[in-house]
């Protein structure tokens, strides 16, 4: 039964092959691919369901216990990451249909969106260090053929860049893993979990430092973050919206994950440094896209505020703000992603990408514009759109931790990010177009499909917060009892020998 | 034992950083090959070092008896080396492709390069 955990991975692995097989035949390959994200979005939705009646479960591979063998984890927040990543994977699936080249179709690019789909999901199910860092090189490698295929020169120049950075943090990572090892000889993260704790606290935090600098490189943080503007926008927009969505969270959750199951020995020093990388990262990105034209670039260095509320919320490591970061996450995802799909709508109507060189939408493509508005106020936070409760519960999480710098940050940066939004709106949508400029007849309905899908989601996920709320609490209250996790991976026994001693522990130091 | 291996680590984590800093992209590339031995051996070198005594368990024992190699690290170290050289290969062709359609190896001329190849393109 618990083979289930393993299914959103095995799934995109079959049809990458089928799709692969299939490369001659344009038709058939893309309705295996856009089957299979249908079919993946199911599975991982039926494994949601059974991670909150059954609580986290647990696949050993092989029959080998842990820690001996490969351990695959489901807990709530790996689940509700694994939905989201098959809902944007549909959606990426429908508007590729029409935005992806039959060039690029010919050069497998069902196959490697099916493929990255497999290192993501391998990424959030993963119970294994070293089993993480090969999924996370998975997908880097697949993402890395999506961003160059084509190959035109702005690609290949923003590849090099992307590449080159996110080579050198999985080195880094696996150096970190390498040291893991030597200080524990384990690389079960339940085991880990129970290990550290034991290990001198002065080798283990130095650890997690290159852990924090490692996966802060992919998840763009600052100061790491300047790969992700130098290349996001330069592949066709169904990948880069895919990208903007999920690669960037893949970075968050190993955060999240290793920052409240493995490192948390000396919270006051590394969450603490994640408070402000998360505050740095919120402003720097804000500002930088303020001086911006090029609307994929604006929505590219807004990836980046954003992911500082969610380290923000890691940081502040309370029930609150730990469900806080998780419905930021998910309504994060939905809205930066569908914000890319829908400018690439616009530039097929104006011709471009630049602010400078578009405009008239609102008049030509009213029902457009609104798609807009939902996502851009969302983004920005205004209810009662998602983002609103997003930005409620990571600043009230804030003030409840008597921090006021941080919950002013985080409600100016919002200020902010409502300016790019109506920066854009201005400039495409309510001006009238420059002198010179045509717009094109409208494009194909089914290109408007996952856009008006994702926006009825960002309106669903603000006017019936409730559901993802509750999930969000229960990813939370695992993530700060990880004798849960331990229990669910070693047995019910270690879990409770592991809580016991947490107790002891934390009864001592008070 | 260890010793002398984790001097070497340092001399090629040293090596490969002060390659990648370079701005010529091949030069780059061989500063990542360096780093990544760095790891492979600093991954090897924290499973602790021993000499010629194989994990092989005896007919009849359910463990090998007294301290044998461990084997883990070599089986991590071997899938590393496998993946880093995917990795490695696929940016020698980028970095290929660069140079055919950018012309340009040294960082600094991507940038100018991409400008005019788009100036060409809208003429």
């Amino acid at each position: 039964m618990n083979g289930l955990v393993a299914a959103p991975v095995v799934l995109p692995l079959l049809s990458a092959a089928v799709l692969l097989a299939l490369r001659g035949n344009r038709a058939a390959q893309r309705l295996v691919a856009t089957t299979a994200a249908a079919l993946s979005v199911l599975v991982a939705l039926w494994l949601l369901v059974q991670v909150s009646e059954r609580g986290i479960l647990a696949l050993h591979f092989g029959g080998w216990p842990a820690p001996f063998g490969i351990t695959f984890v489901a807990d709530h927040l790996s689940a509700i990451m694994v939905v989201i990543t098959a809902v944007m994977a549909l959606a990426a699936a429908v508007y590729a249909l029409r935005d992806i080249d039959p060039d690029r179709e010919a050069r497998g690019y069902h196959a490697l969106a099916q493929v990255l789909l497999v290192g993501i999901n391998g990424a959030f199910l993963t119970g294994d260090v070293f089993n993480l860092y090969v999924w996370i090189e998975v997908l880097l490698i697949a993402s890395f053929v999506l961003l160059t295929l084509g190959g035109t020169r702005a690609q290949l120049e923003g590849g090099i860049k992307y590449v080159s950075v996110n080579l050198l943090s999985s080195l880094l990572l696996l150096a970190a893993i390498g040291l893991l090892y030597g200080l524990t000889g384990t690389l079960n993260m339940a085991d880990l979990a129970r290990t550290l704790p034991e290990k001198d606290p002065g080798l283990v935090t130095t650890i997690a430092v290159l852990f924090m600098v490692a996966f802060g490189i992919k998840a763009a943080v600052f100061p790491l973050f300047f790969w992700l503007p130098a290349s996001y926008h330069t592949p066709p927009i169904a990948i880069s919206a895919f990208f903007a969505g999920m690669l960037t969270k893949v970075g968050v959750y190993a955060l999240m994950r290793s920052f409240t199951l493995l490192f948390v020995a000396d919270v006051g020093f590394t969450h603490t440094i994640l408070l402000w990388v998360g505050a740095f990262t919120m402003v720097s990105g804000v500002l930088t896209a303020a001086a911006q034209s090029d609307v994929r670039k604006i929505l590219s260095f807004h990836i980046i505020s954003q992911i500082g509320y969610m380290i923000m919320g890691l940081a502040l490591y309370t029930p609150l703000a730990l469900a806080g970061a998780v419905f930021y996450l998910i309504h994060n995802i939905i809205a930066k992603a569908n914000l890319f799909l829908i400018a690439g709508i616009a530039r097929r109507l104006t011709g471009s990408f630049d602010l400078n060189r578009s405009g008239g939408l609102f008049k030509a493509a009213p029902f457009l514009a609104a798609l807009f508005l939902v996502s851009a106020l969302g983004l920005a936070g205004i209810p009662p759109l998602s983002g609103f409760w997003a930005k409620l519960l990571v600043v009230l999480a804030a003030l409840e931790a008597g921090n006021w710098v941080m919950a002013t940050v985080a409600l100016g940066v919002g200020l902010l990010t409502l300016f790019s939004m109506t920066k854009i709106w201005h400039y495409a949508y309510w001006s009238p177009l420059p002198e010179g400029g045509r717009l094109s007849a409208r494009p194909s309905s089914l290109l408007y499909a996952p856009v008006v899908a994702l926006a009825a989601l960002t309106l669903l996920l603000g006017l019936w917060s409730g559901p993802l709320i509750a999930l969000g609490d229960a990813a939370a209250a695992e993530l700060l009892d990880p004798s849960r996790y331990v229990g669910a991976v070693l047995g019910s026994e270690a879990g409770q020998a592991f809580a016991a001693e947490a107790a002891l522990a934390g009864g001592g130091e008070r | 034992m260890e010793v002398p291996f984790a001097f070497l680590v340092g001399v090629l984590f040293a090596a490969g950083l002060y390659l990648m800093m370079q701005r010529n992209l091949l030069r780059f590339v061989f500063g990542l090959v360096l780093f990544s031995g760095a790891v492979n051996v600093l991954i090897f070198t924290a499973g602790r070092l021993t000499r010629g005594r194989p994990p092989i368990v005896p007919e009849g024992l359910a463990a090998p008896p007294g301290e044998v190699a461990n084997a883990l690290p070599q089986a991590v170290v071997l899938t590393a080396i496998v993946i880093g050289f995917g990795l490695i290969v696929f940016a020698l062709v980028l970095m290929l492709r660069v140079y055919e359609r950018l012309g340009a190896v040294e960082t600094q001329e991507l940038g100018p390069a991409l400008q005019r190849g788009a100036a060409e393109e809208d003429a």
